[in-house]
């Protein structure tokens, strides 16, 4: 998470400030443009997370040079790689379903690349062995992919790019071929990888998990542009766009704070703890709502809301309302709470949310 | 067996024949109230009220030595002239192919051949009414390329070392005719190459990929300028007879003997010779 | 394209194969197999005529006359030669229509099927109009390097491989448009040229699918008869092959045409059956 600006304007050596990946890759396809900024420092685990179609893998073809660029610029240590072709590029990539060469062995995959490099076979066979024993593939070196397990393909597609001792890794969405039960062990074996790597890394993902695991900063991506960017925590807890609250699980509502109170351009008010002005940013998450079958009496809740259900589904172990109304959003109950209300789709509740459990922020 | 088989197949097919010429009568019956319309019954007495009426009808099909393309397309539109109402369909090919098709059940008229052998193939067959006779003789000439550069003036030329001469393959007449005279000189030739056929043989003259050929003098006549024609003496040992004959199980007999008939009178000998052709 | 075959337990392949054969037991559609039935029998009828009337007891005859085998052995050599030529120039081609774009591309593709439609008589002619002693290039071969190819078994090769290489251009296009384009980019990303990635890559990946275009090319060379003698013309030895052979028996001999036919028919049945099995399923 270096920030370039802040670094001191007087060192001599150009590399050392220029170390790391500094690039704005501006791709036209079609209708499509893509524009977004990148820069990380060695050692950074960058997720560019956005949904399907968000320009997400535009951008990692554009940084592997599989795709030229439009208009922009890409440094990595200092070097304009704009112009470069792929094969020139120090950047190793990890592809969704890996791409392993299936006529190959796991170890001549992974010594594909320093053989390509001009390393002699002997040599690069040597290495590639090297790179599976640390991947804890040593007893898979002569399988053929097909006989790879999906954590392992992943594995030795990881020492595929890192044999090359890219100064740029990439991966495009590097868990999303995995059943779930792989997912969790391989995703942790990814992290330890990725916080090995000394160079920049960029991961390429539509799953806030894995983002928020493996990065250290996302970059949220939508409709081809940077929508938000930040550590997962930052993001976690202040979303700016539908996108990503849905993504963490949070109502998110825009609007104009005045003191205590934030009113939505809809009509409704929030009350909210932080005294603001200006134009925020109210969130909470669906566990802090609560319904009501009647209008509950009391002045407890400042925050409520007439709506109606239009939409049931289980989360969980619990029931997710989605609400219509005054207030459009989504509840969590449990089962037993949802069955005392008898919540059906066109059922009219009371919602409250406790001025305490709402998080302004400026817009 | 393999004879037996055939012929069954061919009685099968003639059954079917004899259906087809009722067929067509019945066509030109309805056409036009000929007063030869009780005629048209069967094939054994077409003949007959044929010559004594002349009104013919139908299509005449003439299998023919590929040489005579020329010509015999000249009389058959001549023929289609004088005959109001007939068509006369030609197959130009290799004589032995025609043989080897007329043998094994086509359906034909007539069979004009290149050669008395290939001829005696069909009659051996039993496949011919009556005697084949020979109507026109064809002789060899030397085919080269225009203005004669390379200056052949005899058989003996063609052996001289660097010159690429094509010869018609021993299978087919020309090639036949080709090889018995130079067998009848004492001379040994290696072509470049055995043509399926005389046109092919002559093609690569016109082409300019061969520097000659030794072919028909009717063809080098219907090549025109494209090749030069030179005699040699040695062609009068190997001259071809083409026979003509009607066919056992023709279709149109009478149609057919109308068609030698033309072939044999002073006209179409005089379309013949202006061809190359020599009178038999 | 195709994504991994891998199923969600994370163990891979095995699957849809066992699938495919237990799909074999089920009973075949009427609709499907009486059609099929009859695509069998009007292919195989006239071959077994062909058995039927063979004349097998000529056939010891035939069979140890020298032109048999001296045409036997041209016909190996220039369809192998062809099939070889094909490869050489037919695989660069394919992957040229299959991996790059550039104007006219649609054009050259139909062009480059042209000489399946074209009678192969033509394109003899038209082999001899370019490479013949006057033909467009021909005339430059000639008087430059003394080259002449009509009446040689080069000739031969060169008609053969003019009518058999598009069998194989198609074949290979249709595998590397089938096989995922992203290995080659994944090899370009390792640090492989466009050309490395092609071969270590591309080519092993479609080696399947060539080596049925090569087979379809090489049957198709060995059964050249029309632009092999107009381009080539006939000469025992040199530039008869066994189609042309064959032929020629036909004029006046058919029975020893029937038994030349057969030997080609054996020939090719026994490298054909070889070959598929060796390298047809292993795709």
């Amino acid at each position: 998470m270096t920030d370039l600006d802040d670094t001191a304007p007087g060192r001599t050596a150009p590399e050392t400030r220029d170390e790391g990946l500094d690039a704005r890759l501006v791709v036209d396809r079609g209708s499509f443009r893509l524009d977004v900024a990148l820069t990380a420092a060695p050692g950074d685990v960058v997720a560019l997370l956005g949904p399907n179609g968000a320009g997400k893998t535009t951008a990692l073809r554009a940084l592997a040079g599989l795709l030229p660029l439009t208009d922009g610029r890409l440094r990595l240590d200092g070097v304009r790689l704009d112009r470069t072709p792929p094969e020139s590029r120090p950047v190793g990539v990890v592809f969704q379903d890996y791409l392993l060469f299936p006529h190959l062995t796991a170890l001549d995959n992974v010594a594909f690349g320093p053989r390509c490099r001009g390393v002699s076979k002997a040599e690069a066979r040597a290495q590639a062995a090297e790179w599976l024993d640390r991947m804890g593939l040593a007893e898979h070196t002569g399988a053929k992919p097909r006989r790879l397990s999906g954590g392992q393909a992943q594995r030795v597609a990881l020492a595929r790019a890192l044999a090359t001792r890219p100064r740029l890794l990439l991966l495009d969405e590097p868990l999303a071929a995995l059943d779930a039960r792989t997912r969790l062990e391989v995703r942790a074996q990814l992290r330890r990888h990725l916080a090995e790597f000394e160079a920049v890394a960029v991961l390429v993902t539509h799953d806030p998990l894995d983002a928020m695991v493996l990065a250290d900063r996302l970059v949220v991506v939508e409709h081809g542009r940077v929508v938000q960017e930040g550590g997962p925590a930052d993001i976690a807890r202040r979303p700016r766009t539908d996108y990503i609250a849905q993504l963490v699980g949070l109502n998110l509502y825009r609007g104009h704070a005045d003191g205590h109170t934030v009113r939505l351009e809809a009509g409704p008010t929030i009350a909210t703890t932080e005294e603001l002005s200006g134009p925020v940013f109210v969130a909470f998450p669906p566990a802090a709502v609560t319904l009501f079958r009647d209008r509950p009496t009391g002045a407890s809740a400042r925050n409520l809301w007439r709506c109606e259900v239009a939409g049931l589904e289980t989360h969980g172990d619990q029931i997710r309302a989605g609400l219509t109304g005054e207030l459009p959003l989504a509840a969590d109950l449990t089962t037993v709470a949802a069955a005392e209300l008898d919540l059906h789709p066109g059922a009219p509740v009371w919602a409250t949310v406790k001025a305490t459990q709402t998080h302004a922020y400026p817009a | 067996m393999t004879t037996r088989s055939v012929r069954g197949t061919r009685r099968a097919r003639r059954a079917l024949r004899v259906a087809g010429t009722g067929a067509a009568a019945l066509l030109a019956l309805s056409a036009c109230s000929s007063p030869d319309a009780d005629s048209g019954s069967g094939t054994g007495d077409a003949g007959s009220s044929a010559s004594s009426s002349g009104k013919l009808s139908g299509t005449v099909t003439v299998f023919a030595a590929a040489s005579l393309k020329e010509s015999f397309t000249a009389l058959g539109k001549e023929f289609e002239e004088r005959h109001p109402g007939t068509e006369v369909a030609f197959n130009f090919s290799g004589s032995d192919t025609l043989a080897a098709s007329i043998t094994s059940g086509a359906p034909a008229d007539v069979f004009a051949a290149a050669s008395g052998k290939t001829m005696k193939i069909v009659t051996d067959a039993g496949d011919t009414a009556g005697t084949p006779a020979t109507f026109v003789r064809n002789q060899l000439e030397i085919a080269t390329l225009p203005g004669n550069p390379d200056r052949i003036s005899s058989l003996k030329d063609l052996t001289r070392s660097g010159l690429k001469v094509v010869l018609c393959d021993k299978t087919v007449p020309c090639g036949a005719a080709a090889q018995k005279a130079l067998q009848s000189s004492g001379l040994k030739l290696t072509p470049v190459s055995y043509e399926q056929d005389v046109k092919s043989a002559l093609t690569k003259v016109e082409l300019k990929e061969a520097d000659a050929a030794v072919v028909y003098q009717t063809d080098v006549r219907a090549a025109g300028d494209k090749v030069e024609g030179v005699d040699f003496p040695e062609a009068a040992e190997a001259v071809n007879d083409y026979p003509i004959a009607l066919l056992r199980d023709a279709p149109n007999a009478d149609g057919a003997k109308a068609f030698i008939d033309l072939v044999k009178s002073a006209e179409g000998q005089k379309v013949l010779t202006e061809a190359g052709f020599r009178k038999p | 394209m195709t994504k991994s075959t891998r199923t969600p337990t994370g163990t891979v392949d095995g699957g849809p194969r066992r699938a495919r054969l237990r799909g074999g037991t089920r009973t075949v559609p009427v609709p499907l197999l009486l059609p099929a039935l009859v695509g069998l029998a009007f292919l195989l009828l006239p071959l077994i005529a062909l058995l039927v009337r063979a004349p097998w007891r000529d056939l010891p005859e035939q069979l140890t006359s020298a032109e048999v085998w001296q045409a036997l052995r041209l016909s190996l050599v220039c369809a192998t030669s062809a099939t070889l030529l094909s490869l050489l120039v037919g695989v660069p081609l394919a992957w040229l229509l299959a991996r790059t774009e550039f104007p006219g591309r649609g054009l050259v593709r139909a062009l480059v099927t042209l000489p399946l439609v074209l009678p192969p008589v033509v394109g003899g002619v038209a082999l001899l109009l370019a490479f013949g002693r006057n033909g467009v290039v021909g005339q430059w071969l000639d008087s430059w390097f003394g080259i002449t190819l009509p009446f040689t078994t080069t000739g031969v090769v060169l008609a053969e491989t003019f009518v058999a290489m598009p069998f194989l251009v198609i074949s290979v296009e249709g595998t590397l448009r089938a096989a995922d384009p992203r290995y080659e980019e994944a090899a370009t990303t390792l640090g492989a040229s466009r050309f490395t990635a092609f071969r270590r890559v591309t080519l092993p990946l479609i080696a399947p699918g060539i080596a049925a275009g090569a087979v379809l090319a090489w049957a198709r060379a060995l059964g050249e008869f029309g632009a092999t003698i107009t381009f080539a013309g006939n000469f025992p030895g040199r530039t008869q092959t066994m189609p042309l052979a064959v032929y020629l028996a036909l004029q006046n001999d058919p029975a020893a045409a029937i038994a030349l036919s057969l030997v080609l028919l054996a020939v090719s049945i026994a490298v054909l059956a070889g070959l598929r099995d060796r390298w047809m399923t292993a795709s």
